[in-house]
């Protein structure tokens, strides 16, 4: 088994934590991971982006030039990834602020009302874990009890009092995909 | 930082992040720097480990890069095993006091996570400082062991291994490594953890320190690097030369993959490494028999080696993070018996494993 996704958006979208959550997931469940981050010196804004790899074996390049998996959050980053998804592969993407819609009819392109919903749950701040439930169920990469347990270590204590919102979120992304 | 997730003794972090945890694990008794990015974890996570509530070592954010090498030469003056580390602009402004360390013949570990240049260039990942690093960097005829990692496992071992040939040699070890490595997270199982040395320990292993024991010693140990007469100033550089050719004898370290039955081959180091792997999986996929040497130590280089290879292969492809310097190493063993090329980026921008395997594709054509 070897997964190389790309998940890319605005900085501050929770991208690269997305990614960690999943590397960790990945981590607890025996496989190898990378997690490549790539972004400005902005703290927020401006664009961020993040190569997961999860492999059974040892992982070469930890940078890729084309992916099984697209996590797009973004028009930028829409345009510049989406050619970059293998034939056959799968592209998932929030549609919210998106005005050009993705064109490819070679692989699999999976729309995820991610914005809508995560105002209809209430917590803002969940965004990211409705596009990682959203990944986790259109790809099988991952059981959601190893990424609530990845959220758990990468979650500061203090914080843990978020878990319940956010697998809410996990478990509503992965009906988003149905 | 990151919570650090555990499976065992396995735990995912950064490059950066793991080699604090593998000083504070080795027993260092001090860190002196400046904050820069791409390598400003190594501080953070320093200071959210607190070791000096647990193993008592010293963990101080100077007033610069000037003051944090200058207070490195103090420590390992003293016998203590103390590092610091920077990113190029900062490794820049150290120049000095590293030529003085190894002047003064002490142990100490430099990390530089680089990021692109010149000047005050780009936060993200170069290997443009290898000249800097391996030929020199400060004035004089000295030399940095340099290591190479190629992933955060090697972030951390290697902090172990460049203070223990930093000591055994009595001159400073660096680690060389490019922001990549450094900002990405991977899988990586920390060394135990060991007790800093006592003091006894430090006057019975560094007979050479400045511990201010001449009561016990029945002498004084004093560190200097200045030398008004020329004839012993000669001598001091004869000592420094016998150690470099010893180090040379006995320290070259690399990696080979696929080379055994190889008709071209690549030579990268650090991350490019990597890069240049998966290119090589493409390319023995279309039937071209490529493999891979990875100088781990820079300094030494593996020059005997590379050019045995270049007796066995048709040409080389030296793939880097900058417009081309450790070529001159490959050139320099392969005498001249088959073409070597450089393909690579600069200022920040990575190869992609592609960019890699057309620049082999068409190193073979040209052939």
């Amino acid at each position: 088994m070897k997964e190389e996704i790309i998940m890319a958006g605005f900085g501050g979208q929770g991208v690269l934590s997305m990614g960690k959550i999943l590397a960790y997931a990945a981590l607890l469940d025996g496989k190898e991971v990378t997690w490549m981050p790539s972004y400005g010196p902005e703290q927020r804004g401006g664009t961020a982006n993040v190569t997961v790899i999860l492999s059974d074996n040892e992982i070469s390049s930890p940078i890729l030039d084309e992916y099984d998996t697209a996590v797009i959050l973004n028009q930028q980053s829409l345009d510049k990834f989406e050619r970059t998804v293998k034939p056959g592969g799968t592209l998932i993407y929030d549609p919210y602020g998106i005005h050009h819609k993705p064109t490819r009819t070679d692989i699999n392109i999976i729309p995820v009302n991610a914005m809508e919903a995560t105002f209809e749950l209430g917590n803002p701040k969940t965004y990211n874990m409705l596009l990682l439930g959203a990944l986790i169920k259109a790809r099988g990469i991952v059981s959601v009890e190893d990424v609530m347990k990845g959220l758990k270590k990468t979650l500061p204590e203090r914080h843990h009092h978020l878990l319940g919102d956010n697998e809410k979120a996990i478990r509503r992304g992965m009906e988003l995909v149905g | 930082m990151s919570n650090n997730g555990t499976k065992g003794d396995v735990v995912l972090m950064k490059g950066n992040e793991a080699i604090a945890h593998a000083a504070v694990r080795y027993g260092c008794d001090g860190y002196f720097g400046y904050p820069i990015t791409p390598q400003s974890e190594v501080l953070e996570t320093l200071e959210a480990l607190m070791p000096w509530e647990t193993t008592g070592m010293v963990v101080l954010q100077a007033e610069s890069e000037l003051a944090s090498i200058n207070m490195v030469y103090a420590g390992a003056a003293t016998g203590k095993a103390v590092f610091t580390s920077s990113s190029s602009p900062g490794i820049s402004l150290m120049q000095e006091g590293i030529s003085y360390i190894a002047a003064g013949e002490l142990p100490a570990l430099i990390v530089n996570v680089m990021r692109g240049g010149p000047g005050l260039g780009t936060i993200h990942p170069s290997q443009s400082d290898y000249f800097q690093a391996t030929k020199g960097g400060g004035h004089g005829d000295y030399h940095l062991i340099v290591l190479a990692p190629k992933s955060v496992q090697e972030m951390a071992d290697f902090v172990g291994l460049g203070f223990d040939l930093a000591f055994k040699y009595r001159t400073p070890a660096m680690i060389l490594v490019d922001g990549m490595v450094g900002q990405m997270m991977e899988k990586v199982v920390l060394p135990p953890q060991r007790p800093r040395r006592t003091d006894e320990e430090v006057l019975e292993q560094c007979p050479w320190a400045a511990t201010g024991d001449a009561d016990k010693r029945g002498r004084n140990n004093i560190i200097t690097t200045l030398e008004l007469d020329s004839h012993v100033m000669e001598k001091n550089n004869e000592r420094f030369q016998e150690t470099y050719r010893r180090i040379e004898a006995n320290e070259v370290r690399y990696e080979e993959y696929m080379t055994d039955d190889a008709e071209w081959l690549m030579v990268a180091f650090g991350s490019m490494a990597r890069i240049s792997q998966a290119a090589i999986h493409t390319a023995r996929e279309a039937g071209i028999k490529v493999g891979l040497l990875r100088p781990i130590t820079l300094w030494p280089f593996p020059y005997e080696r590379i050019s045995e290879l270049s007796r066995q292969v048709k040409g080389i492809l030296v793939p880097e993070m900058n417009a081309g310097q450790m070529i001159e190493d490959v050139r320099l063993a392969t005498e001249g018996r088959v073409p070597v090329k450089h393909c690579g980026r600069m200022g920040g921008i990575i190869p992609s494993p592609s960019e890699v395997l057309t620049a082999l594709n068409s190193l073979i054509e040209v052939k």
